[in-house]
């Protein structure tokens, strides 16, 4: 197990650098000079110059890239176009707000997932399992944008229940945990919550049907175990792989949150990414996907790792 | 003399009885897509919006881009404008029409496209072993470490709005999964008995690929790309509502939806249409592709 960990963060390694590469690469592939993802376009030439020369654009690109990834290594990544401040103060908190979304829409989506796809596969092929199913493909097929959408049209614009946007009363940023506040995550963390519902209701669908054809099964009810005892034991059987979906989807989540956010105006990295694209603010744009990114490489990480010490069946050393 | 006669009889009983009783995989796969009303209902309904939106220039009652001030924003059952107007007095129903064919060339090409490229790199990689494998699956990898929606958001971003910007993206996206399941299936049949057979009896490399590979993993790989349909024409109206793929006044269900948003407070059914579009073909792609899977038994 300790040699598994080692190797599979020595693995980690050249990932993220290749995942650094290719962000580095996203303001490479921009039409146009980088350099004007840098100065203003109304820069005179000899400040361009200068610039050019201060960022080393003017070397080759191996070098530009080693460069690139010492600032970023020591925490800078460099500064936005719109607003001259540094990327990271405008991204770290943007990172809480979509942290937090992306957990509730996950934890949701999973409790919801975990009890109809558990109940599909338990009742096979009755109707409990058909609803389920019907469900769970409603669920990956929606355009959760728009569900979103006829979410705020129900419940904000017909019956006035919930806030359709924002994160909190009168546009404030800071974070409270009141009812005030709470009532602005209800329909995104619903809407985000669609996605992964519909993903785990299928895993935990497939798995409880395949470990209830086990004979282990048989032998649990032949000894006379009933309900809840079997439960257990096919809870212990499923969870590994579940929550391995769990941990992925939770990873999908905070980068594919960038529409939710959008929809409901929420303060996180999604609406970062938005104004960043409209006014192709590259710096950020490439912050915001590098550190987003390398989230996702850490929790591929520790779900391979958690995976790897739940379940004593997986050798991978 | 009789002896040699009656074995030759038997076999040939035999051989016909087989024949009969497999009456060839195509038409075993059609017999239980006939048996499955879902998968028939989805199709007849893809159908019939693939036929609407390819004669949308002779159904639809109005221009796609012509507005009108005074008829801004009508509601749905509005005499002439059966589904009401948009925000700038355009007939909804002539851009859904019109809007579908973006929608759908925006779902489809990019996995077709992205089908064509993976299987290529990887039966390649998954044929060739060694380096070759090492080199196509590490730099997949490298893509699979990003979430789907923010490597698409990324590339069309770092390229710019646009059509075709968006197509290249989400090819890119796209390929990755697909190079893995292809890689996969790929080792699963290279060393089967048949392979080595073909090969025992003075194949070349090109003949075993295209001969016994390909006819036996295109099926999986094919139905693994019908299941990403959906998600890219999800992801394709996605980018378009953000503003990075199709531009006004150009009619496409994301973009709509975009635009629409802004009505939500004065027609909000009017406003939720383009995305009821989406959500329609993309759960009834999903459906069929279910239903080709179950019918051509693929596993997976």
């Amino acid at each position: 197990m300790f040699f598994y960990l080692i190797r599979r963060l020595i693995y980690a390694i050249p990932i993220a650098l290749a995942v650094g590469f290719v962000c580095f690469m996203l303001v490479q592939i921009a039409p146009g000079d980088p350099i004007n993802a840098i100065v203003p376009p109304d820069a005179p030439q000899e400040v361009v110059e200068q610039v050019r020369r201060d960022y080393g654009l003017d070397k080759p690109l191996p070098v530009q890239f080693g460069i690139w990834l010492l600032k970023v290594v020591q925490g800078d990544l460099g500064r936005s176009l719109a607003t001259g401040r540094p990327v990271w103060s405008d991204l770290h908190s943007a990172i809480g707000n979509t942290l937090m979304l992306a957990f509730s829409a996950s934890l949701l989506g999973f409790i919801m997932g975990c009890i109809l796809g558990g109940l599909a596969g338990t009742f096979r092929g009755t109707i409990l399992d058909r609803v389920a199913t019907t469900i769970a493909v409603a669920g990956v097929s929606v355009p959760h944008y728009w569900l979103g959408m006829v979410l705020v049209v129900i419940f904000s614009v017909q019956l006035n229940l919930l806030p359709a946007m924002g994160a909190g009363p009168g546009g404030s940023a800071d974070w409270v945990w009141d009812w005030a506040h709470i009532q602005h995550l209800v329909l995104p963390s619903i809407t985000l919550a669609v996605i992964p519902m519909g993903i785990v209701t299928r895993t935990v669908r497939g798995i409880v049907a395949e470990i209830m054809n086990q004979e282990f099964v048989v032998a649990l009810r032949g000894k006379g175990l009933t309900g809840w005892g079997v439960f257990l034991h096919v809870v212990k059987n499923a969870a590994p792989n579940v929550l391995a979906v769990l941990g992925l989807q939770l990873g999908y989540l905070m980068g594919g949150s960038i529409l939710v956010e959008t929809v409901f105006s929420w303060p996180g990295t999604g609406l970062l990414l938005n104004s960043a694209i409209f006014q192709r603010d590259l710096p950020v744009l490439q912050g915001t996907i590098l550190v987003l990114s390398l989230f996702f490489v850490a929790l591929n990480l520790g779900v391979d790792l958690v995976q790897t010490a739940l379940d004593p069946r997986i050798k991978r050393a | 003399m009789s002896a040699t006669t009656a074995a030759e009889a038997e076999l040939a009983l035999q051989a016909r009885q087989a024949a009969q009783a497999s009456d060839g995989y195509w038409q075993g796969v059609f017999r239980r897509v006939r048996r499955d009303p879902v998968t028939i209902a989805c199709s007849l309904v893809l159908l019939t919006m693939f036929l609407a939106i390819v004669f949308a220039p002779l159904i639809a009652p109005y221009d796609p881009y012509q507005g009108s001030m005074i008829r801004r924003l009508r509601p749905i059952g509005t005499p002439g404008h059966l589904l009401g107007t948009d925000e700038l007095g355009r007939d909804i129903v002539t851009r859904l029409l019109f809007g579908g064919r973006l929608s759908w060339f925006m779902g489809i090409v990019p996995v077709a496209m992205a089908f064509v490229v993976g299987t290529f790199l990887g039966v390649l990689a998954g044929f060739a072993g060694g380096r070759t494998n090492m080199l196509i699956m590490r730099v997949t990898d490298v893509f699979y470490a990003f979430p789907s929606v923010l490597l698409a958001v990324a590339i069309s971003g770092a390229l710019g709005a646009g059509i075709m910007n968006a197509v290249l993206a989400l090819t890119l996206v796209f390929v990755p999964p697909i190079i893995r399941v292809a890689e996969s299936v790929t080792q699963g049949v290279r060393n089967l008995d048949f392979v080595d057979a073909a090969r025992a009896s003075g194949a070349g490399a090109f003949t075993v690929v295209r001969v016994h590979v390909l006819g036996n993993v295109l099926g999986p790989i094919f139905i693994y790309a019908t299941s990403l349909i959906s998600v890219c024409m999800i992801l394709a109206s996605g980018l378009s509502f953000l503003g990075l793929g199709t531009r006004p006044p150009e009619a496409e269900w994301g973009l709509m939806l975009n635009t629409l948003r802004t009505a939500i407070y004065v027609q909000p059914w009017v406003a939720v249409l383009p995305g009821a579009c989406i959500f329609v073909t993309s759960i009834c792609f999903n459906l069929v592709s279910d239903g080709l899977r179950q019918a051509m038994d693929v596993k997976g």
